[in-house]
């Protein structure tokens, strides 16, 4: 290591700097009212960083870094302009670029240090580039999936769990052997390799319902692995801003375990996601009510207390702007609208809160489940529109169910409930809902956004 | 295992405390949000691949580094600005304070 120059001091004093305003900006975002500032100290301290780091009295060239710089900001600019939709795989691939910026480094670093890396260093230095691997192949995959261009369907075959867990097992045998012999210097090759094979086959098994859960723990990962990264450049500033963001993925990762009724070790080995091959047998024809466009508008006006719950089904269809023209219209003739948020709702933490705020829905309107789930018993109407699993009721009663112990909306409990939906198709889970069958619940069979559309017409063609 | 080490794995557990106590008072409201500034936040392992490109030490660490910076800097641009939209789609519909 380099001794300290006097530019290095004042570039650990930057990081200092850098480091407080890191966590002032996770701090704002605890509200919505103060979230914007987070922005501001995140990007203050990130320019500070870039710019103090460029102090660096090792720096000799200046030329490769500023075409890096022009070049990333290139592409960061089209991928901050994504539309909110595509909000999810715009966070996994950013997972991946991060998992990859990482990986890089750290091979790069092993071989400028070779055969002389001692033990401590080899083992974060494996470290880092393990999860950096495998966030970055397990990112792209789950980017791909969300993206459609690879199938959403959980892709399986025999003795998977084995092959993954032999595969880690052989990338950190092969580390620990390095760490013992560092003059194998092959063997980090393929550790590289093997992480990069195990993130993919991680993340395959996968389905879309589970990609709140995936999206959370490949960001806890990339977190970590960038504090690896700290360890190996004993940079601080790193290692916080990685510690910082590999316990927010790994608190999402446990919300989010917590809200599909899965342990956290269940989803830490990555066993989550093997939906189990649902007896789709009995196929017997249940009645069930079904409603028009004029018959729920109808009913929707003559209530006081209406509940929306929306799921992906709604992201799909792109209908939020169409929810919000009903939310105005509703709230116009003085029925209450609410909205029941269910943590997995959607593709990732919080994606239902951004389509709805994008499409100007107040967010105090927006209500968690376990704050909203007392309120449906005096709820008039509960509409549902896109969700399924997160809403059916045998979570709740019927022990046999996959999903049994899920907890959910009780949206059955409300005087009416009414289903948006393209037809009786089971959700993605494949596991058939009750509450399709109760007396009080209404098909409305359609696509989301032309039957909101067709409801809010009625609503105000009806004055 | 020297005193730096121990300096940074005390730093190290420091820090996950703090994260984790942070975090925890974030709303699920802005989870999305949250996830993109953290994404943003650790693309600060831009200044480790800014070092490397510049020190020159070898091609190939050049090379890795400068589509490390690329790949870092897209997410400190796209994330801070991603971010930045959505939050300002956040509006109550009490009249601001």
């Amino acid at each position: 290591m380099n001794e300290f120059a006097g530019s290095q001091h004042v570039i650990e004093f930057i990081y200092l700097v850098a480091s407080a305003l890191f966590i002032l900006s996770l701090k704002w975002m605890s509200s919505p009212a103060t979230a914007r500032h987070g922005i501001w100290a995140g990007e203050i301290g990130m320019v500070l960083a870039i710019a103090g780091t460029l102090l660096h009295h090792g720096i000799v060239d200046y030329k490769w870094i500023a075409v890096g710089l022009v070049l990333g900001s290139g592409i960061g600019i089209p991928l901050g302009m994504v539309q909110m939709t595509a909000v999810p795989q715009r966070t996994a691939l950013s997972h991946a670029f991060g998992a990859l910026c990482v990986t890089l480094v750290g091979t790069a670093e092993f071989y400028l240090r070779t055969p002389n890396v001692p033990k401590f260093m080899m083992s974060v230095l494996s470290m880092e580039v393990i999860l950096g691997g495998l966030t970055f192949t397990g990112s792209l995959m789950a980017a791909g999936k969300l993206q459609e261009i690879l199938p959403q369907r959980p892709i399986t075959y025999k003795g998977q769990n084995l092959v993954n867990f032999l595969l880690f097992g052989v990338a950190v045998a092969s580390a620990v052997y390095l760490v013992v012999h560092p003059e194998a210097k092959q063997l980090f090759s393929l550790i590289v390799g093997v992480s990069l094979l195990f993130g993919v086959l991680l993340v395959i098994p996968i389905g879309g319902a589970d990609m709140p859960t995936v999206i959370s723990l490949l960001n806890g990962y990339a977190g970590l692995s960038a504090a690896a990264m700290g360890f190996v450049l004993q940079n601080k500033l790193l290692i916080i801003a990685g510690a910082l963001d590999g316990s927010s993925g790994l608190i999402l990762s446990v919300i989010m375990s917590k809200a599909m009724n899965r342990s956290f070790t269940n989803v830490l080995f990555g066993a989550f996601g093997q939906v189990q091959a649902a007896a789709a047998g009995a196929e017997e024809a249940r009645p069930v009510h079904s409603a028009t466009a004029e018959e729920a508008a109808a009913i929707l006006s003559a209530a006081n207390k209406v509940v929306i719950v929306p799921g992906y089904g709604m992201a799909v269809a792109q209908a939020q702007h169409k929810v919000r023209e009903l939310y105005d219209i509703l709230t116009k003739k003085g029925v209450d609208v609410r909205f029941a948020i269910h943590p997995v709702a959607g593709r990732m933490p919080g994606h239902m809160n951004v389509l709805l705020a994008e499409a100007d829905i107040p967010y105090d309107r927006l209500i968690e489940m376990d704050e909203i789930n007392g309120d449906f018993p005096q709820t008039d109407v509960a509409l549902v529109i896109g969700a399924n699993d997160v809403t059916n009721p045998a979570a709740r009663s019927d022990s046999t169910s996959p999903i049994f112990g899920m907890p959910i909306l009780d949206v059955d409990k409300a005087h009416t409930v009414m289903v948006i939906k393209r037809g009786m198709s089971p959700g993605f889970a494949g596991i058939d809902n009750p509450l399709y069958y109760l007396p009080n619940t209404l098909m409305l069979f359609g696509d989301a956004k032309q039957f909101v559309g067709a409801i809010v017409r009625e609503l105000s063609g009806g004055h | 295992m020297n005193s730096t080490l121990i300096d940074s794995l005390f730093i190290f557990m420091l820090a996950c405390f703090i994260g984790f106590e942070v975090i925890r008072h974030v709303s699920p409201l802005l989870h999305t949000p949250l996830m993109s500034l953290t994404n943003a936040l650790d693309a600060i392992a831009v200044v480790g691949a800014i070092v490397m490109v510049g020190e020159r030490k070898s091609e190939f660490a050049t090379v890795l580094g400068v589509i490390a910076i690329v790949a870092a800097t897209s997410n400190v641009v796209g994330g801070f600005f991603i971010t930045d939209r959505m939050l300002k789609m956040f509006k109550s519909s009490r009249p601001t304070k």
